[in-house]
């Protein structure tokens, strides 16, 4: 009788400050982002002003006008470098998954006699810095005639081994044994196993080897600088040190072509992102 | 196809850090028969089925499938198909490919293939399935699509690794009696790990118990139930497990606590004089009806009932029986055996039908088969 004309009850638990803390954290929380996003917001603007509009000391100041003319000029200056990183990093980090993966896949499902001496000797590669290697390097190449392209993504495929190899080791080791055992007793060897069983298996580890390595290639720019020897194979980033210029520096110019360097990482993460949120692997095992 | 038999000969695994897992087993399976690997966990039943797949090298020993010499044969030449405890399943393929994968990696012909996934699928009664991912599958259809993939190959030999572990207790029983009826229709040569003993006597045609990576016995079911021939076996086999008792055997007749029971006279033991472990099978008793069969006055303190039957359980005054064999056989039963509070003296465990009166707390008179009784060396565990 009475209950049905009372009013629905809050039945949530929850504490007597409630409302408050939620109050508070989203405040904390909008604050820390603002704080994040100032230069993303400072890059955006920038290379949106109107020329006259920018300095270092008017950097704070709001656009009175926002216009996408800048982009226009820098995209000729920007184009080829950027169409020789992607020919680059792309081949670069898909390779490097597949070597990547494989190398995963011996030294955790397919054991070999010695596999713990190589997988750490491997693991060494990743802490070797760029620059203690890069005149014999550049004397290498240079002998092989692969001071080009080529040679750049070669440099990109073998310096991504030890972490794409790290990538696929953890997760191969992650997947239950018994997998490749059932493969090995339904008939397949080492390559069919791998091929048909470890690999479609992978897709999650591949997402993030490939984002992880095309992310390592684009952004690049020593192994870009010393490498390459003709302006025309420079890749996005060496072409972006020249568009900053030399004695003044075009602010608008230079933040407008790093917007435009940025997008091709922001896709492929875009692209390849939702594959390591799934739960690939679901219904495998007894679950 | 003939069914083709397993020749273990001398087998012996040894894991780095020497570990002995296996122990010199021979064993020969006869073709077309379902063979149960048994015992408690790290007993080696499982390192021995698959040493028998090729997944595992043999330290010593050889591996004869029919008359082919396969110790050294990589496990895609060996044509076993094995179930695997987690299924194994492949989860990016559908339930058709997992299936057909076998067929697949041996190149039969895409039709035939087809034909046989689909004949499997049908007796099988995944057919509405085929299309699925595993991951879209129930426990018990998962199962029956692991199994599908090893029928479907018809292979020379099945092998199944606790196949029915991860099921509930309803679905294993009638998965149980499902694989019975797939192995008669079959005939394939079939060898079945496990380490529940109640799936092991239904199942099994043999039985192989296996300890510490020894070879206990193989026998038929009943055999190994009736004639254990050591104090492991008698512990491990049967449920609830037997109930031991240190005894004197004496003037042709054995006795413990109170209780003096005469020996019948075939007895081997009959004229010897010396320390045994005296061993009964819950069933080995009834409500004395004063026929002259000897007696065993016992309080109960808890009384148990099943709907048709009920056990009951009390002390016996002499020491408990605990010696590593029965020890082992205890952990490797299930929750329920484990003893909650530690006791220092014997309990008995006794069935009885269901229209027994017993009240827990009131004496009752036990009457002992004396022919069910058995007995066992208390050093070296041998039945005697």
């Amino acid at each position: 009788m009475s209950t049905q004309t009372e009013t629905p009850r809050d039945l949530r638990i929850r504490s007597r400050w409630s409302p408050h803390i939620t109050t508070i954290r989203y405040i904390a929380l909008f604050a820390l982002v603002c704080l994040f996003l100032i230069p993303v917001y400072v890059l955006l603007v920038t290379s949106m002003k109107d020329p006259s509009q920018v300095s270092p000391r008017q950097m704070w100041e709001l656009p009175q006008s926002l216009s996408l003319d800048t982009f226009r000029t820098v995209w000729p200056r920007l184009e080829n470098g950027l169409q020789n990183s992607l020919v680059m990093a792309v081949p670069a980090s898909i390779i490097s998954s597949f070597l990547g993966a494989a190398n995963g896949f011996v030294l955790s499902k397919w054991r070999f006699p010695g596999a713990d001496i190589v997988f750490p000797l491997m693991l060494f590669g990743m802490f070797i810095p760029y620059q203690s290697i890069i005149i014999p390097l550049r004397q290498v190449l240079a002998d092989a005639n692969l001071t080009n392209l080529l040679g750049l993504a070669l440099v990109h495929i073998i310096y991504g081994l030890p972490i794409t190899t790290l990538i696929f080791r953890s997760y191969f080791a992650s997947i239950s044994d018994e997998i490749i055992d059932a493969s090995q007793v339904d008939g397949a060897g080492l390559l069919r196993s791998f091929a048909f069983v470890a690999l479609p298996i992978a897709l999650p580890a591949f997402a993030v080897s490939i984002i992880w390595q095309f992310t390592q290639a684009w952004n690049d720019f020593l192994f870009g600088l010393v490498v390459v020897t003709r302006a025309t194979d420079w890749p996005a980033t060496v072409a972006l040190n020249n568009v900053a210029g030399s004695q003044v520096v075009p602010y608008h110019e230079a933040m407008a072509a790093a917007v435009l360097a940025t997008i091709p990482t922001l896709i492929v993460y875009i692209l390849m992102g939702r594959f390591f949120m799934r739960g690939l692997m679901a219904g495998a095992l007894k679950g | 196809m003939e069914p083709v038999g397993i020749r273990l000969e001398n087998v012996t695994k040894r894991f780095k850090g020497d570990v002995l897992a296996v122990d010199n087993v021979n064993l020969d399976i006869e073709p077309g028969e379902f063979m149960v690997l048994v015992g408690p966990s790290g007993c080696g039943k499982s390192t021995l089925l698959r040493v028998i797949a090729g997944l595992e090298e043999v330290s010593g020993g050889r591996v004869y499938l029919g008359d082919e010499d396969v110790t050294t044969k990589l496990p895609q030449h060996r044509d076993v198909a094995m179930v695997f405890q987690s299924y194994a399943l492949y989860p990016r393929m559908s339930v058709r490919r997992n299936m057909g994968f076998g067929l697949r990696m041996r190149r039969t012909e895409k039709a035939e293939r087809k034909r046989r996934v689909e004949e499997v699928a049908d007796t099988l009664g995944l057919e509405h399935l085929l299309e699925r991912r595993p991951g879209a599958l129930s426990g018990g259809q998962r199962q029956r699509v692991a199994m599908g993939r090893a029928i479907v190959r018809e292979p020379k030999v099945f092998l199944l690794d606790e196949p029915l572990s991860n099921l509930d207790a309803k679905l294993r029983v009638t998965m149980r009696a499902q694989l019975s009826l797939l192995h008669q229709r079959l005939g394939i040569t079939t060898v079945y790990v496990t380490h529940d003993q109640v799936e092991a006597m239904t199942l099994g045609q043999r039985v192989a118990v296996l300890k510490d990576g020894v070879l206990q016995q193989v026998d038929t079911p009943t055999n190994l139930f009736r004639h254990p021939v050591n104090l492991f076996v008698a512990a491990f086999i049967g449920s609830p497990s037997m109930n031991f008792v240190q005894a004197q055997v004496a003037n042709g007749s054995v006795s413990f606590a109170d209780v003096t029971i005469p020996l019948p006279d075939d007895s081997p033991l009959a004229g010897s004089d010396r320390q045994v472990v005296l061993g009964v099978r819950p069933t080995g008793f009834s409500i004395s009806t004063g026929n002259g069969l000897p007696t065993i006055k016992a309080v109960p303190d808890v009384v148990e009932d099943l709907g048709d039957e009920r056990y009951i359980h009390f002390d016996i005054d002499a020491p408990r029986v605990d010696t590593e064999a029965t020890r082992a056989a205890v952990e490797a039963q299930s929750i329920e055996d484990i003893l909650l509070l530690p006791e220092d003296k014997a309990r008995f465990t006794v069935r009885l039908p269901m229209d027994t009166p017993v009240t827990a707390g009131q004496p009752v008179t036990l009457a002992v088969n004396p022919e069910r009784l058995h007995f066992f060396d208390p050093d070296t565990g041998a039945s005697l």
